[in-house]
């Protein structure tokens, strides 16, 4: 691209990557570019380039972990996340923890305890409103956040730095932040609810 | 709030997570353990895979409960199984057993001749297969919140399973060329539902996840099936029963995700032993196909 007027206007775009080796990275993609943010799939370390923040989508676990085993990912991951925004649902939340007490490749970038499948099997696996302060604050919005869970992870508790950010009626961790890391057990990329989005396009910028 | 189970988000939205993965056939526990090893994204629990439903013929149902169980216990990724078409009480059976997923399958012999499962007032997600646009909306129509091409199951042999998914893509961008007075001449020819029509016009995809199944052997199948437009690979007899499962599942799990990457493909369809023995469906007598099957 030349340096016409254009760049005197538009400002540098911000550019999030979305892990692509397994799970709905598709529809990340897209709530992303609902908000006008540059996009990129991430398969490779060198894909990593010149990204201002990186979400890990839904998925499988073990399958996007030992993909990123094979193809060199997890330490390139690990640098990206120590000065970069990284925002993991579901199975990335997992893949963000430390400890999800059973033999995975993990990131452990984030101070959390993650159950797996915590609520059972699909046919337990639920939609409900949630009330999130800091969401509801961020955006200047005061309606609840639908969330979706599927054969979710709860966060069993938060260590060090990391804190709570959503939480069940009967208090077990649904959503955890710490500084430019964030995690939730549900799935804001299968709502038309762009709030979540927005929040972590804030930390990366 | 009162928390919502079963619903159509919950149930499009597991087949959401299985997008860009593998799904394969296990018989056993052990196979479980291998293909969640090798990095599947969930596991189709079964007696017999199709092969071995060809060889030996007869009546095939759903697979004894407590196989099933068994492989649920041995992994934790999502476990689905079959049962036979417009078989409701199969499924009922399936659904107390706390399975992830039924697949409404032409592979097992079918129960019913004119009709599919109501599908809608089950909470447990169905996927269904398909041989083109029309087929696939009806069952959609009837509640399944997945679908897979059917291809030719248990052959080895990919051909169907490309025409299967040519057809169905082939018809989705012809409808996004149409006209919105075009659709109901659309829905009455391919025996479609008019609201679902409209929708896959619209969305310029089909309305819930759709992935290839029927024949795909090898890592360069399972990536044609990916640049061909599916969302992720079924894969049956094409591991089990070839002369290193682990190795060749692993394989595929990596075609997957990098389909576009030729040199990625090359380097992981290098030495995988004796892929499974195929059977060539051109000359098959039409009374041994099975996509035939469903209504």
């Amino acid at each position: 691209m030349d340096d016409g007027p254009w760049s005197a206007i538009l400002d540098p775009t911000m550019k999030i990557g979305v892990l692509a080796l397994q799970g709905d990275f598709a529809e990340h993609i897209s709530m992303l570019k609902r908000l006008g943010v540059e996009t990129a799939e991430v398969r490779l370390p060198e894909h990593l380039k010149n990204l201002d923040g990186l979400i890990l989508p839904g998925g499988e676990s073990t399958t996007i972990g030992k993909l990123a085993m094979a193809y060199q990912l997890m330490k390139p991951l690990q640098e990206f996340g120590r000065d970069h925004a990284v925002w993991g649902t579901c199975a990335g939340a997992i893949f963000l923890s430390k400890d999800v007490s059973r033999d995975q490749p993990l990131l452990g970038l984030m101070d959390i305890t993650v159950q797996r499948n915590a609520f059972g099997r699909q046919v337990d696996s639920f939609e409900t409103d949630l009330e999130i302060e800091e969401l509801m604050k961020a955006s200047g919005t005061e309606h609840p956040y639908h969330a979706v869970f599927i054969r979710a992870p709860i966060i069993e508790s938060v260590q060090g730095k990391a804190r709570p950010l959503a939480t069940l009626e009967d208090g077990r961790i649904v959503a955890a932040q710490e500084g430019h890391l964030l995690a939730t057990s549900f799935h804001p990329e299968l709502t038309n609810d762009t709030r979540f989005h927005e929040y972590f396009i804030s930390l990366a910028s | 709030m009162q928390a919502k189970t079963g619903t159509w988000t919950e149930k499009k939205g597991l087949a959401q997570m299985l997008k860009g993965g593998v799904i394969m056939d296990v018989v056993t526990a052990d196979h479980a353990k291998i293909a969640e090893e090798a990095g599947a994204c969930a596991v189709m629990a079964l007696e017999r895979v199709p092969a071995d439903i060809r060889a030996q013929g007869g009546v095939a149902r759903m697979s004894d409960p407590e196989l099933i169980l068994k492989i649920m216990d041995s992994v934790s990724i999502p476990v689905m199984a079959k049962c036979r078409i417009g078989h409701f009480v199969e499924a009922q059976i399936l659904e107390a057993l706390g399975v992830d997923y039924i697949d409404e399958s032409e592979v097992l012999t079918p129960a019913d001749e004119e009709h599919h499962i109501l599908k809608h007032g089950f909470k447990v997600p169905f996927v269904c297969g398909c041989r083109n646009l029309g087929e696939a909306l009806r069952r959609i129509g009837e509640g399944a919140a997945m679908i897979r091409t059917k291809g030719e199951a248990g052959t080895g042999d990919v051909v169907e399973a490309v025409r299967h998914a040519r057809t169905v893509m082939g018809a989705i961008r012809r409808l996004q060329t149409m006209g919105e007075d075009e659709l109901m001449a659309f829905a009455k020819e391919n025996g479609a539902p008019y609201e679902l029509v409209k929708e896959t016009k619209q969305l310029g995809r089909m309305p819930v996840v759709n992935f290839a199944a029927g024949g795909v052997a090898t890592p360069a199948d399972a990536a044609m099936m990916m640049q061909l437009g599916m969302d992720g690979v079924f894969v049956g007899s094409g591991i089990f029963k070839s002369g290193d499962p682990a190795r060749r599942a692993a394989a595929i799990v990596k075609a997957v995700t990098h389909y576009q990457d030729a040199s990625i493909l090359a380097d992981v369809s290098k030495n995988l032993g004796e892929p499974m023995v195929g059977r060539n469906v051109s000359q098959m007598p039409e009374m041994e196909k099975i996509a035939g099957r469903g209504w």
